[in-house]
C-alpha cells in the first residue's frame, strides 16, 4: 500500500476490474474432491490463479504421544506455499507469514469439526498452495473443508471462506493478487451457514466502521456462494456414478 | 494449585458473573485493568517502554540501525515486529524460538502500526535505493495475565512515541553520525482492543482466567482517525455477525481512551 | 414437522434433514429443534430418527466386531495391531495362547511376527483406552494364504448386504472364501488366483456403487462377463 509509486488503476470507470470482474462478482472457481489416493480425505482448489490442494490425515494416532488430549482429537494445520507458487522463488522454511496464517485457518475450522468424538487422536491437515494469486488463506479454508468431509470427519457445517476489501474506493469482493497488493483493504472471512458462525476474521489496510460493515457483508455473500459450490462439489462423483448407472440401466 | 488449567468450579463462576453482567475483579464487562505505561526506561535503546495492563507486564524496545530498503520501496524506512514470550512470564512459555501465538502478536502489532501508516516511513530513507533507517520493534513479554495484544500494542506504540533517532550527515555516500537527535517521525497512534466472547456476552480486556474461557476472541485496531487498520479473531470458536458489528463500536470507544494514555506523552515530550 | 430432503438423497455436513419432534441418529446432530447431517452421505429418514449412511468413514472398534489387523509392534505381554482405526489395538499374550504364557520361556515373535496379518474380535474398547482383541475363538488368528484388500469401512455393510446376501452371492460366483473385517479390510482365499481377481473386481464395483440401486444384478452380471472372456 504505497502512495508514491506509479498508480495502478485497480478498477475503471465503469467499475470494471483488472480481470473483468464487477465489484461483487466471484473469481471463477472449480472444485475437486478425492484426488489423493493415499490421504483420508482430499480436494483442489482453482481459484483465479490460485492452485491449492488439501489433504487430511486422521484421526489417527498422535505423534509424539505426549500431545494427546484426554478428551478429543488435536486438529493440526499446516499451511504452505511452494517455492515455484510466487513470482520471485519463496524459500521452503516456514515463514512467520505461514505461521499465522496456519494457526488463523485452524482456528476457522476446529469449530466446525466434532473433536470430542474422536478423543487422544490427531487430524492432520495440510493445505499446499501451489500457485498463489491473491486470497490464499480463504482458498485454503474453502478447500481444506472439504478434504475433511471427503475424510468422513464428523462435521456441523462445511466452511466456506472469502475475502472482501477496498480498491480504488471501491468495496470489491474476492480480491485477485494485485488488488490485494495495491489495494487499501483485505477483509478475508470464514463462515458456516448453517450456524450462522464466523471462524475467521482479519482485517488490513484502512476502512471506516461503515466500509468495513460493507467488505464484510459482502464477504459473507460470497461465502454463501462459495457454500453451494462446495455441497456441489460434494455430491459430484456420486451423482456422475449414479447417472452413469441409470443410464446403463435404461439402455437395456 | 501450579497448573493454569483452570477449574470446572472457576469456569462456572466466571459464566454465571459475566451472564449477570459482572467480572471476576469486579470490573464491568467493557472496562479495562488498570493501566500503567512509563518510558524511557532502557536507555541503551532508542526508545522503550513499559505497560502493565493489571499484572499483565510487557516492555517494548525499539532499536534503529541503518540497513538497505526493499528493492520495491526503495524510499522508505524498513520497520519490523517481533515478539517474544519470555518463559519467566509464565508457566506455559518455553524457551525456545518463537511458537504460533508470538508470532501472531508480532504481526497483529505490526499490522496497527504499518497500516495506519503511523511511522512515516519515507522520511527515514537516507540514501534512496541504499540507505535507511531500519526501525526494530522488540516486544518482550515479561508477565502473562492475559489479553497480551492489547498491553503489546501500547508499549509498542508507546516505546515508538518515545524513541529518538541520531542527527547524521551524507559525506561521500557514507553516513556519518553528528551529535544530537531527532523524534521518530510519528504520524498516527494506532491502538488494538480486543474483546472476548464468553458465552455469547462481549467483555473487553479478557484477564487470564476470562481466555481460558472464552470462546473467541477479536482484537480490532483503530487509527487516530477512528479508521479500522487492523484485525484479528483468535481462539477456537466463533462469533456471529452481529457481534462482530457491536464488537466493532465497542472497541473504537475504548481505543480512543487508550489513545490518549500515549499521545499526551508523546505531545509533552 | 418438515423434512427438507426424501430418502437416499445425498447430503453433505450442515444440510438441514428436519425441523420439529425428529431425533438425530447416526452421523447427524441436533440443534434446539433441528437435526443436521454431520457427514456426506445419504439420508434415511426411519419414522422420528433421522440417519445419514455415510458414504465414507473411518473404523471405530465395536465390541463383538470382526476385524482383520495387522502386527505392527512386539510388546512385553502381546502385540500392538493396526487395525485400520484412528486406534491402535492391542492383542495381549493371554488372548492369543492356549496355555498359560510364560514371558521366560514363550517366545512372542514366534507366535505372531511384525507384519503378520490376523483375523481378531474386539473384546473391549471404550474411549478411554485401546481396544483389545483375541484371536482365542475358531476361524480366528494368522492368515497365510491369499489376499487382503481395503474398501471404506463405510461400504461393509453393502459388501455383507442385508442378512448376508451379498456376500453369499459372491462367495458363490467367485468361489472364493471371503472375510469381511468390519475394519474395511477384507480377505480372499480362492483356488484360483484368477478367482480372486474377480472378486476384488466385484468388491471394488460394490465399493463404488454403494449408494445406487439395482446392484446386486449388476455385480452378478458383471461376475459373468468375467468369467465368460476367460
Amino acid at each position: 500500500m504505497n502512495s508514491m509509486s506509479k498508480k495502478v488503476q485497480l478498477v475503471d470507470e465503469n467499475g470494471i476490474r483488472t480481470d473483468g470482474r464487477r465489484s461483487d462478482e466471484l473469481r471463477p472457481i472449480k472444485l475437486e474432491v478425492g484426488i489423493l489416493s493415499n490421504a483420508d480425505g482430499s480436494a483442489y482448489i482453482e481459484q483465479g490463479k490460485n492452485k491449492i490442494l488439501a489433504a487430511v490425515y486422521g484421526p489417527r494416532e498422535v505423534h509424539p504421544r505426549h500431545l494427546a488430549l484426554p478428551d478429543r482429537a488435536l486438529l493440526r494445520c499446516r499451511y504452505h506455499m511452494a517455492p515455484f507458487s510466487v513470482q520471485e522463488r519463496k524459500s521452503p522454511a516456514p515463514s512467520r507469514r505461514e505461521v499465522e496464517l496456519s494457526k488463523v485457518i485452524r482456528e476457522a475450522l476446529e469449530p466446525a469439526i466434532f473433536l470430542e468424538l474422536t478423543p487422544r487422536t490427531s487430524i492432520d491437515l495440510f493445505i499446499e498452495v501451489l500457485q498463489a494469486d491473491g486470497g490464499t488463506r480463504t482458498a485454503g479454508v474453502t478447500v481444506a473443508s472439504l478434504a475433511l468431509a471427503d475424510a468422513g470427519i464428523p462435521m456441523r457445517d462445511l466452511v466456506a471462506a472469502c475475502a472482501a476489501g477496498k480498491a480504488d474506493g471501491y468495496i470489491v469482493l474476492d480480491l485477485n493478487d494485485i488488488e490485494d497488493k495495491e489495494g487499501t483493504a483485505d477483509v478475508p472471512v470464514a463462515y458456516m451457514p448453517s450456524l450462522n458462525a464466523v471462524g475467521l476474521l482479519q482485517m488490513d489496510g484502512q476502512l471506516t466502521p461503515e466500509e468495513f460493515e460493507q467488505a464484510f457483508n459482502l464477504a459473507l455473500e460470497g461465502c454463501k456462494k462459495i457454500y453451494e459450490l462446495q455441497k456441489k462439489a460434494l455430491k459430484e462423483k456420486y451423482l456422475a456414478i449414479k447417472e452413469a448407472v441409470e443410464e446403463a440401466v435404461e439402455e437395456k | 494449585m501450579t497448573s493454569t488449567t483452570i477449574s470446572r468450579i472457576r469456569q462456572k463462576q466466571i459464566a454465571r458473573l459475566i451472564a449477570g453482567g459482572k467480572r471476576l475483579d469486579g470490573r464491568g464487562l467493557t472496562d479495562y485493568r488498570p493501566i500503567q505505561i512509563v518510558t524511557g526506561i532502557i536507555e541503551k535503546a532508542e526508545g522503550s517502554a513499559r505497560v502493565r495492563l493489571g499484572k499483565t507486564e510487557v516492555m517494548a524496545g525499539v532499536k534503529i540501525d541503518i540497513g538497505e530498503p526493499f528493492s520495491d520501496r526503495p524510499n522508505e524506512g524498513v520497520l519490523t515486529t517481533n515478539a517474544e514470550f519470555v518463559p519467566l512470564a509464565s508457566p506455559e512459555f518455553e524457551a525456545g524460538p518463537p511458537g504460533e501465538d508470538s508470532v501472531e502478536l508480532a504481526r497483529v502489532v505490526d499490522r496497527g502500526i504499518r497500516e495506519s501508516k503511523a511511522i512515516d516511513l519515507e522520511k527515514l530513507c537516507i540514501i534512496p535505493g541504499k540507505k535507511v533507517f531500519v526501525v526494530f520493534v522488540d516486544i518482550y513479554v515479561l508477565n502473562h495475565d492475559g489479553n497480551l495484544i492489547d498491553a503489546s500494542a501500547l508499549a509498542a506504540l508507546a516505546a515508538l512515541a518515545n524513541t529518538k533517532i541520531f542527527k547524521y550527515e551524507i559525506k561521500d555516500g557514507e553516513v556519518e553520525i553528528k551529535p544530537g537527535f531527532e523524534k521518530l517521525p510519528l504520524v498516527n497512534f494506532p491502538v488494538a482492543v480486543t474483546l472476548a466472547d464468553i458465552g455469547g456476552t462481549l467483555i473487553v480486556d479478557p484477564g487470564l482466567d476470562e481466555e481460558e474461557v472464552m470462546n473467541a476472541r477479536l482484537t480490532i485496531s483503530f487509527d487516530k482517525d477512528g479508521k479500522i487498520c487492523a484485525m484479528q479473531k483468535g481462539g477456537s470458536g466463533t462469533l456471529s455477525p452481529q457481534q462482530i458489528i457491536e464488537a466493532v463500536k465497542i472497541a473504537k470507544e475504548k481505543s480512543e481512551e487508550l489513545r490518549k494514555l500515549v499521545v499526551k506523552d508523546y505531545a509533552a515530550a | 414437522m418438515p423434512v427438507f430432503f426424501e430418502n437416499r438423497e445425498i447430503v453433505t455436513p450442515g444440510d438441514l434433514l428436519a425441523e420439529g419432534d425428529f431425533m438425530a441418529g447416526r452421523n447427524s446432530y441436533k440443534i434446539g429443534s433441528k437435526v443436521y447431517a454431520c457427514k456426506l452421505g445419504l439420508v434415511e429418514y426411519k419414522g422420528k430418527v433421522v440417519n445419514v449412511v455415510a458414504l465414507n468413514t473411518f473404523y471405530i472398534p465395536s465390541v463383538g466386531d470382526l476385524v482383520i489387523g495387522k502386527i505392527v509392534e512386539i510388546n512385553l505381554h502381546g502385540w500392538t495391531v493396526d487395525i485400520n482405526s484412528p486406534y491402535l489395538a492391542t492383542l495381549r499374550a493371554s488372548e492369543a495362547i492356549n496355555k498359560p504364557y510364560k514371558p521366560q520361556k514363550d517366545e512372542l515373535s514366534e507366535i505372531l511376527d511384525i507384519g503378520d496379518i490376523i483375523q481378531a474380535k474386539v473384546i473391549a474398547f471404550d474411549r478411554t483406552r485401546d481396544p483389545l482383541l483375541t484371536i482365542r475363538e475358531p476361524g480366528l488368528g494368522k492368515i497365510t494364504r491369499g489376499q487382503i484388500i481395503k474398501v471404506s469401512p463405510a461400504k461393509i455393510p453393502r459388501i455383507i448386504g442385508r442378512k448376508g446376501s451379498m456376500i453369499n452371492i459372491l462367495k458363490k460366483e467367485t468361489h472364493c472364501n471371503i472375510t469381511v473385517g468390519q475394519n474395511g479390510l477384507i480377505h480372499i482365499y480362492g483356488r484360483d488366483p484368477e478367482d480372486e481377481r474377480i472378486a476384488i473386481l466385484a468388491i471394488k464395483k460394490i465399493e463404488l456403487e454403494a449408494h445406487t440401486s439395482g446392484l446386486t444384478d449388476r455385480v452378478t452380471e458383471m461376475i459373468s462377463k468375467e468369467r465368460g472372456d476367460e
